[in-house]
């Protein structure tokens, strides 16, 4: 009887609440601006409803644009002084524009801001990491998913070591079935993130090796760059019958269709494989060199979210991305969107296996980012399309690893000197 | 009274003529002609330490002088040529003889054969590009399987994933999908030729090739000049087909760069790659002269030498 009545009375508070918020005068409205538009009804349905029913008085307003325009919109507005309170920020240089021109808020002394790891934030902080200013969103993390399934009825293991992730392939091989792995040349991201940037950071020990490039101290030319080249070289024998030619929607339908074993994934793919596979999927982290040795994942910071510095509302916007920065917002957001995950460095329990299996690596494994996206990606010729252009040409066997080291190497060091833009 | 009138007509300006002219001018200028030259202008100009700065010709040395970007150009310049090249030797003669096959009046289903070889003159490059990825596609292609029933499998490969046929393979998907236009201009010139000069020449007993070749050919050779600077113009303008199949990027190894994605990619960024509306401007005014340069060669060299008949 007492809880019926409580809520009788929440829910006519919540009545009078709905029906006559906008007349009071303390009533805030926050609008974010994000290029996001596929997640509006996630924003509409989940997160701001949570977040209005903890924070009465503020009400958010989701307001996405296109994500090829989002840029230049964002822009344009900024300087006519029309941009929504909250920004949703790019990573790295696109938004560090943004704070150096003073359209950013600093953020370093947001509470929630301590709940993130310094690799979270590198993508939305000064190149010095003194000041942040957004918070970190969400990451995808690399990986490889497979075929359970097929796995199952070859008697086969989830690799952990190169060594092991060989002799699955040829085992793979040997019986026919199955093409070992979904992978093509032609449209060379691929081959770069997926396979470059997403096995190479077990050798080059992650964030160390990443830092020690920018540092100067380490070269693509050195044995932790180029050995990842050489396995990515041997990755070419266990691609289907033309991967030169195949393009990344091939390589998705090789394997969703169950011709194909392994893909070398990004947990963007989780989503459309788990609608479109009638297989049971796994998910196995990059193989270490050796046995024992730590496992290093690419956790590619992707979206941030940060404050309008000429905002009329500023303590609402810092609540609100407070709220943000909470674990109550990570599981929301990252079970709302499994493949996309929060940053946050407090553990989040998502309800979708394949997504929870790939960001439990972030507790067995060290994160770093992709090693072209800071700072070495602002010259002629750009870093991140040399990386592209040389993985794709190492997968396809047009180019050897030490020649594509060789010439990335040099594409960097045409305009690159360590420190260049430290002032 | 005719002293009275001339002066008169002499104050008579006609500006109907202007206004008459007025809206294709204003239209024209500010859509082609001021970017034009504005581009042109951007080409002479940098961005030193923030501020806009006019720096001559330094943008142009830059392309021809630093390794890296003279190595892009020419690789570019050179595809493009290559492009023009198999479009020269395989479009136009095969839409002259389409043209030749399609004017002999004992053809039947003429009007068919025409509008199938055109139809793919009007899709979009969009799906041009997509449908011939598909057909050439190593993994779901009918490629593959068509040369397999004819039992030429082994002479498949993946042809737009390598460096050596990419660029041939496209300049092929382009040729197919315009050798409508040759074969319509050309088609258009032969009925322009009266019957009597064709029965004069058989009287005279040339028949067949003899007077393909000795009659029709110099009456339409105009019209083949004509086809060749739009060929020109067009190919050295391409960009649609390259970035629809295979990316801005115009892999595998840049084999597929022309200077329409080059441009795409300087001027506008990629990826990471920030935009550089300067050394895109430097590009653009390169791709202007080399054309420029192809048509006057043709308007002063070559038209001016071809003879024309009148009937």
């Amino acid at each position: 009887m007492v809880l019926q009545k409580r809520l009788m009375l929440a829910s006519a508070a919540l009545a009078i609440a709905a029906g006559t918020g906008g007349a009071y005068a303390q009533d805030v409205t926050l609008t974010i601006e994000s290029w996001r538009n596929d997640d509006l009804t996630i924003w509409q349905q989940t997160l701001i409803p949570a977040f209005e029913a903890a924070h009465p008085g503020i009400r958010v307003q989701f307001n996405p644009s296109a994500p090829t325009e989002y840029n230049a919109a964002l822009n344009a507005k900024l300087e006519a002084g029309s941009a929504g309170d909250i920004i949703t920020c790019r990573p790295f240089d696109a938004s560090l524009a943004l704070y150096q021109d003073g359209y950013l808020a600093d953020l370093s002394d947001l509470e929630g801001i301590a709940n993130f790891s310094d690799v979270a934030k590198s993508a939305w902080s000064t190149d010095d990491g003194a000041q942040t200013f957004c918070v970190p969103m969400a990451s995808v993390i690399h990986g490889f998913i497979y075929n359970a399934d097929a796995f199952a009825e070859l008697g086969l293991e989830e690799p952990t070591t190169t060594e092991e992730f060989f002799a699955v392939l040829d085992a793979i091989e040997a019986d026919g079935t199955y093409i070992p792995l979904a992978i093509g040349s032609v449209d060379q991201w691929e081959s770069a993130s997926m396979g470059y940037h997403n096995i190479g950071p077990a050798y080059w020990a992650g964030e160390e090796g990443r830092q020690a490039l920018i540092a100067g101290e380490a070269k693509f030319t050195d044995e932790e760059w180029v050995e990842p080249l050489r396995v990515l070289a041997r990755w070419g024998e266990y691609a289907g019958d033309g991967y030169q030619a195949q393009t990344y929607p091939d390589s998705q339908n090789l394997f969703t269709l169950g011709r194909a074993a392994i893909f070398p994934a990004g947990s963007w793919e989780i989503a459309l494989f788990e609608e479109q596979a009638d297989f049971a999927l796994g998910a196995f982290p990059p193989p270490v060199p050796a046995e024992g040795d730590t496992c290093y994942i690419s956790d590619h910071t992707d979206i941030g979210i940060g404050m309008n510095a000429n905002t009329a509302n500023p303590e609402a916007a810092r609540t609100f991305l407070n709220w943000v920065a909470s674990s109550e917002f990570a599981s929301l957001y990252s079970n709302a969107l499994p493949g996309f995950f929060a940053l946050s460095s407090e553990p989040v329990t998502l309800d979708n296996p394949l997504a929870n299996e790939f960001v439990s690596w972030r507790e067995t494994c060290e994160s770093t980012i992709r090693p072209t996206y800071q700072i070495l990606s602002r010259g002629t010729p750009n870093l991140e399309n040399e990386n592209w252009l040389h993985a794709s040409n190492v997968l396809s066997g047009a180019e050897t690893p030490e020649d594509a080291a060789a010439a990335i190497q040099s594409g960097l060091e045409s305009w690159y000197t360590p420190g260049m833009f430290a002032d | 009274m005719a002293v009275d009138a001339e002066p008169v007509q002499r104050r008579a300006r006609r500006w109907h003529i202007a206004v008459f002219l007025a809206p294709a001018v204003l239209v024209y200028t500010a859509i082609m002609i001021i970017p034009l030259f504005s581009t042109l202008f951007q080409s002479l100009f940098n961005t030193v330490g923030g501020q806009r700065t006019f720096v001559g010709l330094a943008n142009f040395m830059v392309l021809f002088g630093d390794p890296r970007w003279a190595a892009s150009f020419w690789n570019a310049l050179w595809n493009n040529t290559w492009f023009f090249i198999i479009h020269m030797l395989v479009q136009n003669p095969i839409g002259v003889v389409l043209a030749a096959i399609l004017s002999n009046p004992s053809l039947r289903l003429r009007g068919f054969y025409r509008t199938a070889i055109f139809i793919p003159t009007i899709l979009s490059f969009v799906i041009v590009g997509f449908v011939w990825k598909l057909i050439l596609s190593p993994l779901w292609g009918i490629a593959p399987n068509m040369l397999d029933a004819i039992g030429l499998r082994s002479l498949f490969a993946p042809w737009l994933g390598q460096e050596g046929a990419a660029l041939t393979t496209l300049a092929l998907v382009s040729v197919w999908q315009f050798v409508g236009i040759p074969m319509m201009l050309i088609y258009a010139a032969l009925l322009s030729i009266p019957d009597e000069v064709i029965e004069a020449a058989e009287m005279d007993g040339l028949t067949g090739f003899s007077q393909f070749f000795k009659i029709q050919l110099p009456l339409i050779l105009p019209t083949i000049g004509i086809i060749s600077i739009l060929t020109f113009v067009g190919n050295f303008n391409a960009f649609d087909l390259i970035y629809v199949s295979q990316g801005a990027q115009a892999g595998p190894n840049f084999s597929t760069d022309l200077l329409g994605t080059l441009l795409y990619r300087t001027f506008f960024g990629f990826q990471l790659q920030q935009g550089d509306i300067n050394m895109g401007s430097t590009i653009a005014t390169m791709m202007f002269l080399i054309i420029l340069v192809g048509v006057s060669i043709y308007l002063f060299a070559i038209q001016t030498r071809l003879r024309r008949y009148q009937f």
